[in-house]
């Protein structure tokens, strides 16, 4: 096994590890911040906001990443000379980069498969909780602040390091559309340097530790974070 | 739309059209996605069954597998075992005395996914038969019973309903995992559309009606689930709550 | 014991059976994605192109059965070294990078590569007026290293397919792309490509190496053989006779 290249790409190789912690910290921000909405609009809220609600989790839930991916940014981009004055637009830098389009992509799928998730978890909460805090006169957006979400989110909090590890196995399909995160860099050193088995070892040796880290995170709030349910 | 009609157009099932060279896609991945499943289920029983009854150093192997398929992302899995296994596979072979063999890209797939899915299904399975109420065994064991016996006819029939719910999610993972032998040129529904896309520059199109197919085998699997499992759970009692 | 070892010499059985390919054809990679006019994959999901009938000329005058093995373009080499394919034929530049981990046959052909942009832009071979900008290449490529070598001020965007960065071309996303000057002409003559035209061309023969070979396991025996091949498909006019159809010029090159 040889290691001669460690030092020259080392650089590349921190940059791509940064990459691929702003691509997974955003798409989970985002997508959790999507996820509440779409799941309680789904237990509670009108039909016409339910029923697209459902149709999105579905329609991303049952559709490869890597379509999704490759659909947005190829897709998209062969609308964008039929647009006149796009370029000029304030737009343009982010429709022009590829790594905005990685960042929306995750997110969706995020806030699918979480929306789901948080469906589950809002129908959960016991319905003599709810009726308690009715019941003490609290609004109807007060109940949601005070005691539905909060509950919810207890319930959730386990599942979330299970789908931030999911979500980091699944942002190399980035590289595919040039954003060079970590894999995409141990792709440019297998390719310049001919080596088949130690870019990628040290890439799963990265990711591992990437994992521990997220799940070492999580063990760390879930004992500061009261549990549900006595 | 005029482009809209000129991509119906494209989708001829003819040598001119793309209409079967899609098609013969997404044959690709069903069997892929088949193949990997039935090969994944396989380990996961087996490791399943190893973690509850094997001795420390099974479950340490077995922890060691799940694990480090659950912490590396599928694509790099994916090239090792693509590039290094068969290199490994064929100099173990020639040191044999066999002479090195040509691993054909499905049956890489195959052992790549089915590798991922037999560590999943390894939990998913493992929990299923530790949910069994002990009192069936027991009692099953009382009747005098052997293991085999006792296997046949109480383990299984009441571990099915149980492994259901994680088994149908998991069916729905491998398909779409396929999509990631893409990257590596193995010619499914998703590398087909791709070259499809490029040749005839209908990105928009080709895209969207791959994502249309896949989801419509999503779809379909959903509906075979719900069935097998309103067929597995008739006429039991809820396993307590 | 024994059953374990009638298993596991089961599955390597099976393993062999399931291989199926007998040893004695040559596999031939290539990417199937289109790289008009030297290689595609038509809709009948045949592979067509110059490239493909020399590389069907090559094999019968050698007298050898040839098989194509569709990979990833960056999964040629290391398919080539861990012996899941025995030739390279896909315009693949016979570079010393390269010569460091395979070995090439003599070349087939030569063309330069071009720097291509927008009709109204005032991009040209100069290294200075892509400063600051945003170039497109295909991964792995000599263009790939000629834009790290020579346009250090440009921001490169490495993609997977020669395809997708003419598309981006299109879109706007790419100020430039660099690629082969033959290679781009399918696309410059579509629709898309009207945008777009030929700005000037690029030489460093460092990078570009003296052309296309075919590409191979370091000590193979194909290499005599094919280059034996090469030869002969020159001078009995096969070379010709297939060229002349897709170019009107010597492709071979100097």
């Amino acid at each position: 096994m040889e290691w001669y290249w460690l030092s020259e790409y080392a650089p590349k190789l921190l940059s791509g590890t940064w990459l691929t912690i702003q691509l997974l910290s955003m798409a989970i921000f985002f997508g959790m911040l999507l996820a509440v909405p779409i799941g309680l609009v789904q237990v509670t809220g009108p039909k016409i906001l339910a029923i697209p609600a459902r149709a999105f989790c579905t329609a991303f839930r049952g559709t490869p990443l890597l379509i999704q991916l490759w659909l947005l940014y190829y897709g998209l981009g062969s609308l964008f000379p039929y647009i006149d004055g796009i370029r000029t637009s304030f737009l343009w830098p982010y429709l022009r980069d590829a790594f905005p389009y990685a960042v929306v992509a995750f997110t969706l799928s995020v806030a699918a498969y979480e929306g789901e998730i948080m469906r589950g978890a809002f129908k959960n909460v016991p319905k003599g909780e709810l009726e308690a805090g009715l019941a003490s006169g609290m609004s109807r957006f007060q109940l949601l602040r005070r005691i539905w979400l909060p509950r919810a989110l207890q319930n959730v909090l386990p599942t979330l390091a299970g789908e931030m590890v999911l979500t980091l196995k699944a942002t190399p399909l980035a590289a595919t559309i040039t954003v060079y995160e970590i894999f995409g860099v141990g792709t440019i050193i297998r390719q310049e340097t001919y080596r088949i088995y130690e870019p990628l070892l040290l890439i799963a040796g990265v990711y591992i530790c990437l994992t521990g880290v997220i799940v070492v995170l999580f063990r760390w709030l879930e004992n500061r974070v009261p549990n549900a349910s006595g | 739309m005029d482009s809209f009609l000129e991509f119906l157009n494209i989708l001829k099932f003819s040598d001119m059209g793309w209409g079967d060279n899609l098609f013969y896609g997404l044959l690709a991945t069903l069997e892929i996605a088949l193949g990997a499943y039935v090969l994944g289920t396989s380990i996961g029983f087996a490791g399943a069954l190893g973690k509850i009854n094997g001795g420390p150093v099974a479950r340490f192997c077995l922890a060691t597998y799940t694990t480090l398929v659950r912490a590396v992302p599928e694509l790099v899995l994916i090239l090792l075992v693509y590039y290094a296994g068969t290199a490994l596979l064929n100099e173990l072979l020639m040191s044999l005395g066999y002479r090195p063999v040509d691993i054909s890209g499905l049956v890489a797939g195959i052992v790549v996914l089915g590798l991922v899915q037999g560590a999943y299904s390894t939990e998913v399975i493992r929990g299923a038969l530790q949910a069994i109420p002990k009192g069936q065994l027991e009692a099953g064991r009382a009747f005098g019973m052997s293991r085999f016996t006792l296997f046949r006819r109480i383990t299984i029939p009441a571990m099915i309903p149980l492994a259901l719910p994680g088994m149908s999610n998991l069916w729905l993972i491998v398909t779409k995992d396929t999509a990631l032998l893409a990257v590596v040129g193995f010619q499914e529904l998703t590398l087909t559309t791709r070259v499809a896309a490029g040749t005839t520059r209908y990105y928009l199109e080709f895209f969207l009606l791959a994502a249309a197919i896949y989801l419509c085998v999503t779809l379909i699997s959903n509906i075979g689930f719900k069935w097998l499992e309103r067929r597995s759970t008739r006429g039991m009692t809820s396993l307590g709550h | 014991m024994k059953k374990l070892k009638n298993l596991l010499l089961g599955s390597a059985a099976s393993l062999v059976l399931v291989a199926g390919v007998s040893q004695a054809e040559i596999r031939i990679g290539i990417d199937p994605a289109p790289y008009l006019p030297f290689s595609a994959e038509s809709a009948s999901g045949q592979l067509e192109g110059w490239e493909i009938q020399i590389a069907e000329a090559i094999c019968a005058a050698m007298n050898e059965e040839c098989v194509w093995v569709k990979t990833a373009w960056d999964g040629l080499i290391p398919a080539l070294t861990s012996n899941k394919i025995d030739a390279i034929i896909n315009s693949m530049s016979i570079t010393e990078e390269r010569m460091k981990t395979i070995d090439f046959s003599n070349k087939y052909y030569n063309t330069p590569a071009v720097i291509v942009a927008p009709k109204d832009s005032n991009i040209s071979a100069d290294a200075a007026s892509v400063s600051g900008m945003y170039v497109g290449v295909q991964v792995a490529t000599t263009h790939a290293n000629y834009v790290e070598a020579h346009m250090g001020d440009a921001t490169v965007k490495s993609y997977q397919n020669f395809d997708e960065h003419n598309q981006d071309l299109f879109s706007g996303r790419l100020d430039a792309v660099i690629g082969d000057s033959m290679a781009m002409q399918p696309f410059l003559q579509s629709t898309e490509g009207q945008c777009c035209e030929i700005k000037g061309d690029l030489h460093d023969i460092s990078i570009f190496g003296p052309g296309v070979g075919v590409g191979l396991r370091k000590g193979s025996d194909l290499k005599a053989k094919i280059n034996a091949a090469i030869d002969q498909i020159r001078a009995d006019g096969t070379f010709d006779r297939i060229s002349a159809p897709y170019f009107n010029f010597d492709i071979y090159g100097g």
